[in-house]
């Protein structure tokens, strides 16, 4: 077990360390996050109190375009120089080698996250510290859901012709159950009203999205990589 | 014979399908607050009772297909996927129409809508997954997991109906349903032919896959020469 554990933390280090030392994909879904935001200012008035209604869609649909773009990279940067192959190869299990990139890839999106959050509060004037604890568990919750998703869907396109289209393709119907609980859960969050009632509900539905998702995606790794 | 088992499937159908719509038409008062156009539901549902069916046959086939190695599976698997889009499809548009002339829209945004929606959309990945994959061992492996994990999706999306304010009719059949008997057995009964209907469609779908594994083979072989 705990050799286990020591692969995955290795895989994550590496591709964090990777990462950060390159930033192709962190900076590329960073500015990309930033058009966005300002694509949505032209949409709607973003002085109104619409926004407030809608915010927590609006943040999330940032995280979910952004995110998308450093879960492509995941398994795509070791195309180069048969990478993948020997990753493969290499005594690491496929639910460590998959678990390492998806904590890799988790610490990357929060990272992402948390840059926009501040700057989507300025812009769209929306004071977001009203529930911190709680806004930081439906991040925590909801992006772990998308991370895990989007992994083993990079996994599963990394040969595949298109393969930057056809990610997003796959990923977000399956990602809409997880997408839609974090909207919910966020709204009132950024309104500064507490989860409670009915809302727990949809605490729940993320709580057993990412369970069976992760379970699922640990099962068929070794299918989708090796066969 | 099989294509005479399967002509004979199809004349059964058709005469249960001729026998249930004039039934429908002479025999079934309108319904109290809808009119005649409520009919539409002895199609709609059975439509979505397939395509939910074609899904579910498509996960069964999928998990085969990663035990046995055995390409049939992958055939069965993306023949049912296929007919289940267009019995979702059907479902689709049978909604849309009875929506047009009950609600007076196309379309509303109601969770139970959207989800049938987001479920054709999981499946119609799934054949353009397909496309994507030239070899076809590799093929069928990945579209066996699409299988899978789409699959997975179905219930979160079926669970979330509770908890999202929705629009459409309560549901008649389960909970605290109230359709007449009659009605009821009207439903049921053009389940029927509707099924028939798709396992023709599925039968002739996977000869067409098997002749193409065929050509494919055939091909290989010369260019092994």
């Amino acid at each position: 077990m705990t050799r286990f554990l020591r692969q995955m933390f290795t895989i994550a280090a590496k591709d964090l360390r990777s990462e950060l030392r390159t930033k192709e994909a962190v900076n590329a879904s960073l500015s990309f996050a930033l058009v966005i935001l300002l694509l949505f200012s032209f949409a709607f008035d973003p002085t109104s109190d619409m926004t407030r209604e809608i915010s927590g869609g609006l943040l999330w649909l940032v995280f979910a375009f952004a995110g998308v773009l450093v879960l492509n990279r995941s398994f795509a940067r070791e195309l180069n120089n048969d990478c993948l192959d020997a990753l493969i190869s290499s005594p690491v299990p496929g639910p460590a080698l998959f678990l390492g990139k998806a904590i890799a890839n988790y610490v990357l999106l929060l990272g992402i996250e948390c840059v926009c959050l501040p700057i989507f509060g300025i812009f769209y004037n929306i004071h977001w510290t009203g529930q911190p604890a709680w806004l930081a568990l439906v991040m925590l919750l909801g992006t772990w859901g998308m991370t895990v998703v989007g992994t083993v869907f990079s996994a599963l396109t990394v040969n595949m012709r298109l393969r930057e289209l056809m990610l997003p393709m796959l990923v977000y119907p399956i990602m809409i159950p997880c997408l839609m609980a974090s909207m919910q859960l966020t709204t009132p969050l950024l309104a500064s009203e507490p989860i409670s009632g009915d809302m727990l509900a949809w605490v729940r539905l993320l709580v057993g999205f990412d369970i069976i998702f992760t379970a699922l995606a640990v099962t068929l790794i070794d299918t989708v990589l090796v066969g | 014979m099989r294509q005479k088992i399967l002509i004979g499937i199809g004349l059964i159908a058709a005469g249960l399908l001729l026998r249930n719509i004039w039934l429908m038409l002479t025999n079934l008062p309108d319904e109290a607050f809808q009119g005649a156009i409520f009919r539409i539901i002895f199609f709609h549902v059975p439509a979505a009772f397939t395509a939910f069916l074609c899904f579910f046959a498509s996960l069964i086939s999928g998990i085969a297909y990663l035990r046995t190695q055995n390409l049939k599976w992958d055939a069965f698997s993306v023949s049912v996927t296929e007919v289940g889009l267009a019995f979702g499809a059907a479902n689709l548009i049978t909604g849309m129409i009875w929506a047009r002339i009950i609600w007076g829209i196309w379309w509303t945004w109601d969770w139970r809508l959207t989800s049938m929606l987001l479920c054709w959309l999981l499946y119609a990945g799934y054949l353009v997954l397909r496309r994507a994959v030239e070899e076809p061992t590799e093929r069928a492996r990945l579209s066996a997991v699409m299988s899978i994990l789409s699959f997975a999706v179905v219930p979160f999306v079926f669970f979330s109906i509770k908890w999202f304010r929705t629009q459409h009719p309560q549901p008649v059949l389960y909970g605290q349903g109230k359709m007449d008997t009659g009605y009821r057995a009207m439903l049921y009964g053009n389940w029927v032919p509707l099924l028939l209907f798709a396992i023709i469609l599925i039968a002739v779908r996977m000869e067409q896959e098997r002749r193409q594994r065929e050509l494919d083979a055939l091909r290989r072989e010369i260019h092994a020469f």
